[in-house]
């Protein structure tokens, strides 16, 4: 005759964890992204649609992870951050997750190659946008820490300090692109234009994976004023 | 009118003993691990030593410092002077409340509902004494008094678990060197608990086993109590191994390992606290029973507890934990997974001084309850990942379910016991 516990029924499992492992998950794909853009430039079809693949399969995991972190956040949830911005967090992680499959997936499926006169930094505006989910992963990585201290004093300065780095390099990713735009077009007439169409949408498509990672940084910011 | 209670009495005490032991078991086998909870789910004790911790402060609590609320029980919420003409009465209304509180209690455990013993000890008595005695026998005002601190009870205990929370806040974790400002304050807060409880059993609960001594030597004496195991809480600190390593994931766990030590002494805390308490429940009205059959019908309201009944209480609360509670602890404490130390110690502390403090006043109040709020005074603070709501309502539920029960059963009890022997 086991009683049913109060106590025990009254702590709820944290989002915080499954959260970090999304997240973590979310960046595993970033991080092909780069792998991908070199195979691009080698022009290595085979392993781009191996890589696509892994970048899809990844993304169905974190995936698996979003909708049962979804359907474990009932209204009745007491949370010292608010239940909306956790929902708000993982939707933009997510986001991350479905721009990196969207562009393996558009440029594998199309074939699509990188002028050499852009492919490097093509390269680096990729690596950067990519640092920018890792700078936000940091951050999110800390929110068990921020639980810890109730959010506040010492551990929140090194929060902001992680997000203001966040802030440089999505700053910095925004110069990489218009560089690299102006680098594109100069030579976008010497290309088929629809090929030259479909990679300013990617050139779009990378700089909004920054902006994403951006805003994240900006959620953490709102959880910690309250 | 004496003669039955003179031919029956070795019937009557033994129903009562047989009944009480039986709500002292349940006490054991179930609420002690709610109290033990926190403790075990927060990783500063194993689960054996947790049964450990239980079983030697449950007991100490029950003996102690169970005296006043036994009392309680036992004679302030019937109003015992109206009954000289026909004590035997209370001796059947007693014996129904046990039976009552340990049926329902059965029935609900089957159930899985969370209900309260002490709620369904106290509406027992009360629901024999309104509707079997006649109205004015109950102490209104003492069962309001009672029933209002099943309200107040979370509501300090939340509010000392926020405040000892933001304390440990702003001492410890958000200072430069938690670690360092850890190993200075812990022992403090040791002190704190051991001399809390001890003033609160000096002054209230000792002189139900016979000792009354000064104000200033039970000032004295919980100072004591306080500095003596603040100093081997501080032995135990040295001999934790900081490794640096170790916070690479979790930037505070080492400092959560000193909180593992403070822990060890909330848990003997609200063990304590829980067997000066809960233990009433089940001796409570075996100390009635008794107290009217040996005096042969005369209701001695003055006399107090013996020594024996509180004994029988506090064994058949560890008797119960050995039985069958160590299993339930075990399950608790693997439920509560998200509680670090230093949250398990704030509101396990914010609960423990409250119920001793209700047990130094004499008021019966629900262990389980009284930690919920604490939970909750925690949770205020930003320091709990996620709680569930929920169990706020369920609280409601069993407060308006478990009242009645116990009442209605009581009642029914009452008058078949009453149409046997008389």
């Amino acid at each position: 005759m086991v009683r049913k516990s109060s106590i025990a029924s009254m702590f709820a499992g944290s989002p915080v964890k499954p959260l970090q492992q999304h997240m973590e998950k979310v960046c595993d794909c970033a991080d092909q992204l780069n792998v991908f853009f070199k195979a691009v430039k080698k022009k290595d079809s085979d392993a781009c649609k191996r890589i696509h693949k892994t970048i899809a399969k990844l993304e169905d995991a974190a995936d698996d992870i979003k909708v049962d972190l979804r359907a474990h956040m009932p209204n009745s949830l007491f949370m010292p951050m608010p239940r909306e911005q956790i929902l708000d967090i993982v939707r933009l992680q997510d986001k991350i997750a479905n721009l990196c499959q969207d562009i393996s997936g558009i440029m594998t499926g199309r074939k699509t190659e990188l002028p050499d006169a852009v492919a490097n930094l093509f390269i680096s505006f990729v690596e950067r946008a990519v640092l920018a989910a890792h700078q936000a992963q940091k951050a999110i990585n800390e929110l068990d820490e921020l639980i810890e201290t109730g959010f506040r004093g010492r551990q929140v300065d090194v929060v902001q300090e992680m997000i203001a780095r966040l802030d440089e390099i999505e700053s910095d990713t925004d110069k990489l692109e218009r560089k690299l735009r102006h680098a594109m077009f100069k030579i976008e007439k010497e290309y088929p234009p629809l090929d030259m169409m479909f990679l300013y949408r990617m050139i779009d498509r990378i700089g909004r994976l920054a902006d994403v990672s951006h805003q994240i940084g900006s959620r953490i910011q709102l959880l910690m004023a309250k | 009118m004496e003669s039955v209670l003179v031919s029956h009495a070795s019937i009557y005490i033994g129903l009562a003993v047989i009944f009480g032991l039986f709500m002292a078991w349940g006490i054991g086998a179930n609420d002690v691990a709610n109290a033990m909870g926190t403790s075990v789910g927060s990783g500063a004790l194993s689960f054996k030593q947790a049964v450990l911790i239980a079983a030697v402060f449950e007991l100490a609590g029950a003996i102690l410092a169970g005296g006043e609320v036994t009392a309680t029980i036992r004679k302030g919420i019937i109003d015992v002077s109206a009954l000289d003409q026909t004590p035997e009465l209370l001796v059947y209304g007693m014996l129904a409340s046990l039976l009552a509180a340990a049926i329902w209690l059965l029935v609900a455990s089957r159930q899985g509902w969370p209900v309260s013993t002490t709620h369904s000890i106290v509406g027992a008595i009360v629901g024999f004494g309104a509707v079997g005695i006649g109205m004015e026998a109950v102490h209104w005002s003492k069962v309001g008094t009672i029933v209002a601190s099943w309200i107040t009870s979370p509501l300090l205990a939340g509010t000392m678990a926020f405040l000892l929370f933001r304390s440990i806040q702003k001492l410890v974790i958000n200072t430069d060197d938690p670690v360092a400002m850890a190993k200075r304050y812990v022992p403090v807060y040791i002190f704190l608990v051991g001399f809390v409880v001890a003033m609160v059993t000096m002054v209230k609960g000792l002189k139900h086993v016979g000792i009354k001594l000064p104000m200033e030597s039970n000032l004295a004496i919980a100072v004591a109590v306080g500095i003596g195991i603040m100093i081997i809480g501080t032995a135990m600190i040295r001999r934790i191994k900081i490794r640096p390593k170790d916070d690479r994931d979790f930037h505070f766990a080492n400092m959560e390992k000193i909180f593992g030590v403070l822990m060890i002494f909330t848990a003997m805390a609200i063990a304590f606290a829980h067997g000066s308490n809960d233990v009433a429940n089940a001796i409570g009205p075996v100390a009635a029973v008794v107290g009217i059959v040996q005096s042969a019908g005369e209701i001695a309201s003055k006399s107090s507890t013996p020594a024996w009944i509180l004994l029988l209480g506090g064994g058949g609360i560890v008797f119960g934990l050995a039985t069958y509670g160590h299993k339930v602890i075990a399950t608790v404490g693997s439920g509560i997974t998200e509680l670090t130390p230093s949250r398990g110690f704030a509101a396990t502390l914010g609960a423990a001084v409250t119920i001793v403090l209700a047990s130094g006043v004499g008021l019966p109040i629900s262990t389980t309850h009284t930690l919920v709020g604490a939970v909750l005074g925690v949770g205020i603070a930003r320091g709990i990942g996620a709680l569930n709501t929920n169990v706020i309502k369920t609280i409601f539920m069993s407060w308006i379910v478990t009242l009645p029960a116990g009442a209605g059963l009581s009642i029914l009890f009452f008058f078949i016991l009453k149409s046997i022997y008389s």
